[in-house]
């Protein structure tokens, strides 16, 4: 068996949008790749950044306008006319929050040390820093260093690696 | 359904080695298991795997979040005691089925 023979040694996740869901799935994904005693590192560029910036990484938003999958509590389809209602975001953001914390699922930058606290590690992108006029000192403490993408593939190397975009 | 004997004494276990009876366990058959993953017991791991059979026993979930909050040990202390994939390890030598838990 292929999976047995050759089990994942190393997984590298970019994380490049900063909408809740999508930072959970990179977070969730780190976390779970570090709970199995696998390599774990990660790489946050463009509005990826937001889940590693001080000032926003544990108030994210999830998109309510445009989103199809979004339902209202009790799984009517949620109308996009509400969406744009200032506020409405906010709080629909607020509600996906609180359920992921009944969920043991724990807020940006606590999953964040989870990670760190395993072994992972935590990247910034250079030029999506330069982009936002981003200094290190306005990301979260843990991050390791600000890298250019060429200098994260350098560290991505190695067999029964895997490269995940999210 | 397998059997394997741990210290002189059968024990029902699944095809990966955990416990299908967390009621057969106890701290010797623990420490025969954890001598099988390299790991060498101490007070503060047997306080982590009563830990996590009192949450199972409870029905509550396995996370790694509750073992930080537990006040036995943080989450890097907990990689410290149980190296390599913790929750797995853990529940294993708890005596008590591998965690469902994505978190």
């Amino acid at each position: 068996m292929a999976n047995e023979e050759f089990p994942l040694k190393k997984v590298c996740i970019i994380c490049a949008k900063g909408a809740i869901e999508d930072v959970y799935a990179s977070l969730v994904m780190g976390n779970g790749a570090v709970m199995e005693g696998i390599e774990t590192k990660l790489f946050f560029t463009f509005f990826g950044l937001d889940a590693i910036t001080k000032k926003t990484m544990n108030s994210l938003h999830t998109g309510v306008v445009g989103n199809p999958a979004m339902r209202m509590p009790g799984g009517l389809p949620f109308p996009t006319l509400l969406g744009i209602i200032p506020g409405v975001e906010a709080g629909v953001s607020a509600m996906m929050r609180s359920q992921m914390d009944k969920l043991d699922i724990p807020p940006v930058k606590e999953f964040l040390e989870m990670i760190e606290a395993g072994g992972g590690e935590v990247y910034a992108c250079k030029l999506a820093m330069d982009m936002f006029k981003l200094k290190k000192d306005d990301l979260w403490e843990g991050v390791k260093d600000v890298l250019t993408i060429g200098q994260f593939y350098e560290k991505c190397g190695g067999l029964q690696t895997q490269i995940i975009f999210t | 359904m397998a059997q394997k004997i741990i210290a002189g004494v059968t024990v029902e276990v699944n095809e990966e080695g955990y416990f299908t009876n967390p009621e057969q366990w106890t701290r010797v058959l623990a420490s025969e298991v954890a001598q099988e993953e390299g790991i060498q017991l101490s007070d503060r791991h047997y306080a982590v795997l009563e830990f996590l059979r009192e949450r199972f026993i409870k029905g509550e979930n396995l996370t790694i979040r509750s073992v930080g909050n537990s006040g036995i040990t943080d989450i890097k202390g907990f990689y410290g005691l149980f190296p390599g994939a913790p929750m797995k390890k853990a529940a294993k030598i708890a005596g008590i089925p591998k965690p469902a838990s994505c978190v």
